[in-house]
């Protein structure tokens, strides 16, 4: 168990390297940042000192190791909007994107694993239809429209919940629901065929020749085994989710780092985009970490090999 | 067969789009501004689905629309399926440090979701539909990664590799000759698929304002501007999005379709 923690942990670093390398790669190899930072009417000289000064006069490979110190020491640089170190104000919005995220991907598993159950002990019935067919169909929904959807339906035609912002609970409720959807089909789908495909070994067939109720074999014998393929997604699916969140919170002004990075593109502000682009991946590949220890928990093989 | 009927009816708005539009779509007319499809009240006679904030007709942004999420959807599916293939032929076919390299390279990447990637390159090099297709290219090609690795490697321990090579075969010839052959099925499938998620990415980024800028009628885009006058207007959001939805699962369907049809396992029950 041990060396298969250290061997992930080491991975952790890798992904992170990798994704400063592109990032470093768009933004350095193409922007100039002097232009941006003092604008089209500088003379030659301030460009120079300013170039100098930000060292970036030295080779590309110099460039980026004096880039990743600075990203060790958590300098990111200022915001040329905010006039303000960068990672700062992005770390101020990870709360409000994390607690979203976090319920959302709670309500996609509990909901997709629960009605893909659903639809595994109903299989060629009409539950199981049902489910399925909407899970398909769910899989072509654009969720950006589903929000839009649900901002009519429950905010502007019934008035129950309000369309947009962060502080209650009832707030919360569309964005969540809305980001779910990014990702519940294929719990939906997953936990389905992991059923159907445990419920045909040999295994199971014991179990119910030694009398062992429907009730128990689906508990105790078929969901443990089926448990693999669904976590394997929920890592594959932590990159969608944020993704998703960045679409989501802007479609319902929730004050998070989605909301942040789009703000900053539109005013040309890199250094937060970059900031926030590695404290996002940096929450993926944390959360894939987690990910890979339930799964080494529940399955030995992986421990072990 | 839905599917096939969906995707050939895209296809024909796509490529016959400007001879089918009835009105010209960034023709801005404000006499008519706002005006609601043929079901609702107050109808301009000639614009069957409304028109939108400047009075331009829903039903012919829709169908040009539909000319900017083929061609984005098809022209990114074939760049991730031309880097991603390769790199998976690579890995699957040499094996060893290649597949180190690449597969590790791969399993980082997912800390960099498309949409992220996307954002980065909009923000340093704006958007525009080259731009696009770029950036949806670039980002999707771990998915074909994956794919090809697991279906080469175990292609490459068959027999009749082992005579290719015995008989003197080049590596590049026998990974064009021998193996891609093989794959070729499972690769038109992923690629329908990818299709119908390139096309789900466009529309989110165009959404977000970072796809190709207004008035370009694309679907995103509409989206957009139908999210802000939802209380007057919610036939611009709502068509948009049925547009959307209609599409991709006319893909995907075709796509589940092409799965069953070339893989008989699938085609004769569980």
């Amino acid at each position: 168990m041990l060396s298969y923690i250290a061997r992930r942990l080491l991975l952790m670093p890798v992904s992170l390297l990798l994704v400063l390398g592109i990032v470093f790669l768009i933004v350095r190899i193409t922007g100039d940042p002097v232009e941006i930072y003092l604008g089209p009417e500088a003379t030659q000289e301030q460009i120079d000192l300013l170039r100098s000064e930000l060292q970036l006069d030295r080779p590309l490979w110099e460039q980026f190791a004096i880039f990743l110190a600075d990203v060790l020491r958590g300098d990111f640089g200022t915001s040329i909007q905010h006039k303000a170190a960068a990672l700062p104000l992005v770390v101020e919005r990870l709360g409000a994107t994390v607690e979203l995220a976090a319920i959302a991907f709670a309500l996609a598993i509990v909901a997709g694993v629960g009605l893909g159950i659903l639809a595994a002990v109903r299989v060629d019935r009409p539950a199981d239809f049902v489910i399925s067919s909407i899970a398909v169909a769910g899989q072509s929904m654009p969720s950006f429209w589903l929000g839009i959807l649900l901002i009519q339906l429950f905010a502007l035609d019934l008035g129950w919940l309000p369309t947009s912002g962060r502080g209650t609970a009832a707030q919360l409720v569309l964005p969540a629901v809305t980001l779910a959807t990014f990702i519940l089909p294929n719990f939906v789908l997953v936990t389905r065929t992991a059923i159907l495909e445990i419920a045909r070994d040999p295994f199971v067939m014991a179990a119910r020749a030694r009398g062992a109720s429907e009730g128990r074999i689906l508990f105790a014998h078929v969901l443990p085994n089926a448990l693999n393929p669904v976590i394997s997604l929920a890592g594959l699916q932590v990159g969608r989710l944020m993704g998703g969140a960045v679409v989501t919170e802007s479609i319902f002004a929730w004050p998070g780092v989605g909301r942040l990075i789009i703000a900053s593109v539109f005013q040309r502000d890199l250094p937060v985009v970059v900031a926030a682009v590695f404290i996002v991946s940096l929450t993926i590949v944390v959360t894939n970490l987690l990910v890979d220890l339930a799964q080494a928990t529940v399955d030995a093989r992986i421990r072990l090999g | 067969m839905i599917g096939s009927t969906i995707l050939a009816a895209a296809l024909g708005l796509a490529i016959l789009g400007p001879w089918l539009a009835p009105h010209d779509p960034i023709q801005q007319n404000l006499m008519i501004r706002l005006r609601p499809p043929f079901w609702g009240e107050r109808t301009v006679q000639g614009y069957w689905l409304g028109t939108d904030n400047y009075g331009r007709d829903i039903l012919s942004r829709l169908i040009l629309g539909t000319r900017f999420s083929i061609l984005v959807g098809i022209s990114a599916m074939l760049i991730a399926g031309a880097i991603g293939s390769t790199l998976g032929l690579v890995a699957g076919y040499f094996g060893g440090r290649w597949e180190q390299v690449i597969m590790r390279f791969a399993d980082a990447y997912q800390a960099l979701p498309d949409i992220l990637l996307a954002i980065v390159i909009v923000a340093v090099f704006g958007g525009g539909l080259f731009n696009l297709v770029i950036v949806l290219g670039v980002s999707g090609w771990s998915v074909y990664v994956r794919i090809v690795f697991g279906l080469v490697r175990s292609w490459r321990e068959r027999p009749f590799i082992e005579a290719a090579v015995a008989s003197g075969a080049g590596d590049v010839y026998i990974m064009a000759r021998h193996i891609l052959p093989q794959i070729v099925p499972v690769l038109v499938v992923v690629s329908t698929l990818q299709v119908a998620h390139m096309i789900l990415a466009e529309s989110a980024l165009s959404f977000l304002g970072l796809g190709l800028p207004p008035p370009t009628p694309t679907w995103g885009n509409m989206l957009a501007e139908g999210r802000d006058r939802l209380l007057v207007a919610p036939w611009i959001a709502n068509l948009s999005g049925l547009f959307i939805i209609l599409v991709v699962s006319g893909i995907n369907f075709f796509g589940n379709g092409l799965r069953e049809y070339l893989d008989p396992k699938a085609r004769n029950g569980r």
